[in-house]
């Protein structure tokens, strides 16, 4: 697909998180959609995996260590045949596999994820095994930036650096907010590009709602020996004017009359980008 | 005299065989090696064996991870690290998400006896056994650890196995009879039904003992190994509890929440059997070996035979 053709997917699936999050008055709005664009370049341009494929042991694999924003991510995985998109409509219903943080049971998700701070060493394990077993998969992992408090994040990314896995690509959506507010004033755990090339990651500092430069940089290869850290700058509630940069959209759900609005942005955000192609 | 042996040495010297016929078996190690008896592994396959560094947390995760890509780990931590500081990563990550991790707890128990509480696993049956989807293992000598891992070594499904330190005076004779499957327990001596005597681990030998001394004082009692602390023999603990109506289970646990416990959740609905739970009483344990700590609390033969007569004979 080309830059444009992802762009307007990614506000797609934005769109069809707001719906889910509304219709099921559940789930992490501002976490979904500031992570949307990583999401869309990972399953639409650089995974080597399809519905298909999911359980070829050859495949890429992609652990979403911020299992919240998981509203995003089955968007993404009913878009590309994982599952039925109508399973959508089940989602944070009674007895319903789709819950609110990624599980296993579902086609498409590796990991049972959601408490912070296991993604990584999780990634790590499989990348480690792709290195024993001489396979050439590639592991991807995205996490959060107030997750970088969990000291889990940190033994896992001694343990990635100590055993040279240039496999392994990990992402921080780095949106600088939390629940609780600033991340800065939370817990400050800057500077994350110097903490990470301390532990041997190379860190490439990137726009994470620009799809060009993720493309781009999720598929430059890591230097050999060394796993990658991507900095990935995002806003937080991306492309919803009134819930960008705001701490409480964390997990807020919209009013009826802020689901319309969110709606019509959003709209307008994919006519245009129709428009443009 | 009974041979006897170090668990840890046998599983050591088991995991070797199987992993040299299967090189998707791995040892995780958390600066443990040595503890772990595992450094035969090391130098037999280099390649098998992954040191995490001190990092239980961590290991338990990769472990995971590995497992999820095809490999068959075994996570060996002492067992106060790997269970409690690792404890969600053992529910979420391996029971969870079901991936094939053995969770090897070495120096169970109160094994480190001098280093101390930091040390002791006193507590890590009523952890494990509270996860779902996960087994629960004490093995109480050389045959039993043999056949254990076996099963282990093929088994697809998470387990956890509680190793002592110390060598333990053989209680079998054969591997057939010391474990065949999760869930089934063994009558290893059957004087009669006044009483049974239900232990696991290293506390087997204690109730063995026990029931010797019963004898003499003409109380016949049966001896239960359980093995597996989870799946439990249900079904056993039923028989035996049809025959005797009176259970004393002994165990190297705190008296909250391990193989006591789960007796007595077992048999609490039939209302007709009396369950007394002898093991760490709920408290920091006092310094000593092991012996002088069973003795100080009771965890000893001539203590449970005196409570025992003194609870039938009232």
């Amino acid at each position: 697909m080309d830059i444009q053709a992802l762009e307007r997917k990614a506000a797609e699936m934005r769109k069809t998180t707001w719906e889910m999050i509304y219709r099921a008055q559940n789930g992490h709005t501002g976490s979904d959609l500031s992570c949307a664009d990583i999401l869309v370049a990972l399953y639409y341009q650089v995974l080597h995996q399809t519905a298909e494929s999911f359980s070829d042991p050859d495949r890429d694999r992609y652990v979403q260590s911020k299992g919240h924003a998981v509203e995003i991510l089955y968007s993404v995985l009913a878009d590309r045949g994982y599952f039925p998109k109508e399973d959508l409509l089940t989602y944070s219903q009674f007895n319903s596999p789709y819950i609110g943080h990624p599980t296993n049971h579902i086609n498409g998700i590796e990991l049972n994820t959601g408490s912070l701070g296991h993604g990584l060493a999780l990634s790590v394990g499989i990348a480690k095994a792709g290195k024993l077993d001489g396979r050439d998969y590639h592991v991807y992992t995205l996490m959060g930036d107030g997750e970088q408090a969990e000291g889990s994040v940190w033994e896992a990314a001694m343990a990635a650096g100590n055993f040279h896995l240039d496999n392994l690509t990990a992402i921080i959506d780095h949106n600088r907010l939390q629940i609780s507010g600033l991340t800065v004033n939370v817990m400050n755990s800057e500077p994350l590009a110097d903490k990470y090339r301390a532990f041997g990651f190379d860190v490439v500092e990137i726009d994470g709602n620009d799809m060009r430069q993720l493309v781009d940089t999720l598929q430059t290869r890591n230097t050999p020996g060394r796993p990658k850290l991507i900095l990935a700058d995002t806003i937080k509630g991306k492309d919803i004017s009134f819930a960008e940069n705001r701490p409480e959209w964390h997990h807020k759900i919209p009013t009826p009359e802020q689901y319309q609005q969110g709606l019509a942005e959003l709209d307008e955000q994919i006519g245009g980008l129709v428009h443009a192609k | 005299m009974p041979n006897s042996a170090k668990v840890g040495d046998i599983i050591c010297t088991e995991l070797i065989a199987a992993a040299k016929k299967d090189r998707n078996i791995l040892a995780l190690t958390t600066d443990s090696r040595g503890s772990a008896s595992l450094n035969p592994f090391a130098r037999a396959l280099p390649d098998q064996l992954i040191e995490i560094g001190i990092a239980e947390q961590n290991s338990v995760t990769i472990a995971a991870g590995l497992a999820h890509s095809g490999k068959r780990p075994f996570a060996f931590s002492p067992a106060a690290f790997l269970t409690m500081r690792s404890v969600e990563q053992v529910k979420d990550d391996v029971a969870y998400s079901n991936t094939n991790v053995k969770l090897m707890g070495i120096s169970g128990g109160n094994s480190y006896s001098y280093l101390g509480n930091t040390h002791h696993s006193l507590q890590d049956l009523a952890i494990t056994r509270a996860i779902p989807n996960l087994e629960v293992y004490m093995p109480a000598d050389q045959f039993q650890a043999r056949a254990l891992m076996h099963y282990l070594v093929q088994s697809e499904h998470p387990a956890y196995v509680r190793i002592g330190k110390r060598a333990l005076a053989d209680i079998y004779t054969s591997e057939a009879a010391a474990f065949q499957r999760p869930g089934q327990g063994n009558v290893i001596a059957d004087h009669g039904n006044d009483i049974a005597l239900v232990a696991a681990g290293e506390t087997v030998q204690v109730a063995l003992d026990t029931a010797a001394i019963l004898t003499q004082q003409g109380i016949r009692a049966q001896v239960i190994d359980l093995v597996s602390i989870k799946p439990l023999d249900t079904d056993l603990l039923n028989r035996v509890a049809d025959q005797t109506h009176r259970i004393v289970t002994i165990e190297e646990h705190s008296i909250y929440g391990g193989l006591g416990s789960a007796v007595a959740e077992a048999l609490a609905p039939r209302g007709d059997t009396k369950v007394d739970i002898i093991g760490f009483p709920d408290e920091p344990a006092i310094a000593g070996t092991q012996d002088e700590v069973f003795n100080y609390y009771g965890i000893d033969a001539d203590d449970i035979a005196a409570r025992t007569v003194r609870q039938l004979t009232h």
